[in-house]
């Protein structure tokens, strides 16, 4: 169904068409010309974007002093500020994609049991839009006004509940607020990644299974599970990267120390560069593509598993 | 199907129809229905709290008042900080530039693909996705050479913080893309422009006046995506030392946090009121529910 887009041009029309400009000359001898126009979007695309990866990826493997080298790149393996660095990143990403996206499914699914075209509906969606896409530094800011000192919840519970608060702030600063704080982006793309395979469960298979005398147990352990299974992955692997990926919330948000990779690769490009390390930033980078590349390929393979049943 | 009755309910709610279809069955349906009306609830109060409180704390950190009163002076001092004004103007600037840099790269290209080159389609989409696969840090270490190159030969120009609607252009593009491509299919595009170009519209004419009036609202949510990102966009600007409105945001925080709040919850409310209204009112749009199998996500 991807393969041919709705509005290809059927032949009656093109017969027409032809008639009237370009001479009858057929349009296939001006398949050099139709492809001109692509040029302006392959040109901006190649320059900023391509070519800044290509930037990276060979001085990824170029010395202070120009020339080639493994040095950058080996660094990744050796030097243990960047391997827990990579490791950290990734336990994170982990960690954020399965809760995120855990939570997603099971509110995209409260979500879609009621009326699939309600006022719920639209405005959970249009909340998730802009909450998928609301971290960085507004997001660490509503967690600071939620659990910093002076944040809401812990008042509450000094001056409301007089207790003290239960937890000592700092918590917010290190990893565990990058979990709690993640969490809070990767539960809104899950339900909106989600929710269109949740739509293509038809109602039919919900009265097959009960006609045969299957609870929802068994509707979900052998129907909905089995279909579903390759959207939640696949929805897994790019929570997976949206975390890995981000950048501002933790700069916003972390205090001490760059203990994540994106916050190193920064910390390589503002800090002062030490001779002959020029380009570890861009090994650091490179490793980044990497990593994510290859869950991207594992994505794309599924989706494409997953759209066989989607409608 | 058992019985003629489910089939015109299962008709009448294809999707999600569940819980009406469920009282068919017998006492154990509806029971396991009232089970699932509880669960759906439960989750729903739980993710929302979690959804909702940090929101519910900048409401009160920002309009917090001496002495336990409320107030609404950190959103008054908003305009006492002229950083602030400059780079919510800033930001403002660039998102319009990228609005339009993006629609004159995107529209065009991708009615071409729909109309001479169908063949070309998949190389576009998968171009326009690729920022996806290559984190906004990664573009910043790969483009700063070029930034700086800018900044020193262009003089002014290449020193403007404008200059980065170029790669916010390139960020936007997975949505852009997914937004007007869902404005593209909902009409026969070919037959319009073979239509326009037959009556004797040439092609910017028969683009401009003929189909972009057709996938408005392909185009309209692809736009508010664009403004959404560039509001929000940190990453890059921070790194290139451009004073965009997170990067101002972030420096007031260290300042007066309460102001720095003020500023982003309105921001978000902004955001919200945007998204919502393109929901709701135009077609083929960002949160449609029944079409779109794959959605793509955030950076």
């Amino acid at each position: 169904m991807t393969e041919t887009p709705a509005p290809m041009p059927a032949p009656p029309g093109s017969t027409a068409a032809g008639l009237v400009h370009d001479g009858a000359g057929p349009r296939r001898l001006h398949g050099a010309g139709n492809y001109l126009a692509f040029v302006p979007f392959f040109a901006y695309v190649g320059l900023f974007l391509i070519v800044p990866t290509l930037i990276v990826a060979v001085g990824a493997f170029t010395g202070g002093e120009g020339g080639f080298t493994f040095d950058n790149v080996s660094r990744l393996f050796t030097d243990d500020v960047f391997v827990s660095a990579f490791i950290k990143s990734i336990q994170l990403a982990i960690g954020t994609a399965i809760a995120g996206a855990i939570f997603g499914a099971l509110l995209a699914w409260a979500v879609v049991r009621g009326d699939p075209n309600g006022q719920l509906r639209q405005l959970v969606v249009a909340a998730s839009g802009v909450l998928a896409q609301f971290g960085g530094v507004m997001l660490a800011f509503a967690f600071l006004a939620t659990f910093s000192a002076k944040g809401l919840v812990t008042l509450f519970f000094i001056n409301v509940l007089h207790v003290g608060s239960p937890y000592d702030s700092t918590w917010l600063f290190g990893l565990t607020g990058l979990v709690v704080v993640y969490a809070y982006f990767q539960i809104p793309l899950m339900l909106i990644v989600f929710l269109p395979s949740l739509d293509g469960l038809r109602q039919e298979w919900y009265d097959t299974s009960a006609s045969l005398g299957g609870g929802s147990w068994a509707f979900w352990r052998h129907v909905g599970g089995p279909i579903l299974a390759p959207s939640f992955l696949g929805a897994l692997l790019l929570l997976f990267t949206n975390a890995f990926s981000a950048y501002a919330t933790a700069a916003a948000l972390v205090s001490q120390g760059s203990p994540i990779i994106t916050l190193q690769i920064a910390n390589q490009l503002q800090s002062e560069v030490v001779l002959g390390q020029e380009n570890v930033g861009k090994a650091l980078a490179l490793g980044m593509i990497v990593v994510v590349s290859l869950v991207m390929a594992a994505y794309a393979l599924i989706q494409q598993r997953a759209s066989r049943w989607v409608r | 199907m058992t019985s003629p009755e489910g089939a015109s309910l299962g008709a009448a709610a294809p999707k999600g129809g569940a819980l009406l279809a469920r009282p068919k069955g017998a006492g154990r349906g509806r029971r396991s229905s009232r089970g699932q009306l509880g669960a759906r609830i439960a989750i729903l109060v739980v993710v929302f709290g979690y959804l909702l409180l940090p929101l519910i704390a900048m409401l009160e950190f920002s309009t917090r008042g001496n002495y336990g009163s409320r107030s609404l002076d950190s959103f008054a001092a908003i305009f006492s900080y002229p950083d602030l004004i400059d780079g919510i103007a800033t930001s403002l600037e660039i998102a319009v530039l990228t609005v339009f840099g993006m629609l004159l790269l995107l529209v065009p290209t991708m009615v071409w693909t729909v109309v001479r080159v169908p063949r070309m389609r998949r190389v576009i989409e998968f171009m326009c996705l690729l920022p996806l696969a290559i984190p906004a840090i990664v573009i910043v270490v790969g483009i700063a050479p070029i930034y700086h190159w800018m900044g020193t030969t262009l003089g002014g120009v290449g020193g403007s913080p404008l200059t980065l609607t170029l790669i916010d252009i390139i960020l936007v593009l997975p949505y852009a893309y997914r937004a007007i491509d869902s404005g593209l299919r909902t009409v026969d595009v070919a037959t319009l422009a073979d239509a326009a170009r037959s009556l004797g519209a040439g092609w910017p004419r028969t683009i401009l006046q003929v189909i972009v009036p057709n996938i408005r609202g392909g185009i309209l949510s692809a736009s508010v995506l664009a403004v959404a990102l560039v509001l929000g966009e940190y990453t890059i600007s921070s790194l290139l030392s451009f004073d965009t409105l997170q990067v101002v945001i972030f420096l007031l925080g260290k300042r007066d946090s309460y102001v720095a709040v003020a500023v982003a919850l309105s921001a978000l409310v902004f955001a919200f009121v945007l998204l919502y209204v393109i929901a709701r009112f135009a077609p083929g749009a960002a949160g449609r529910p029944q079409r779109a199998p794959e959605e793509e996500p955030a950076p």
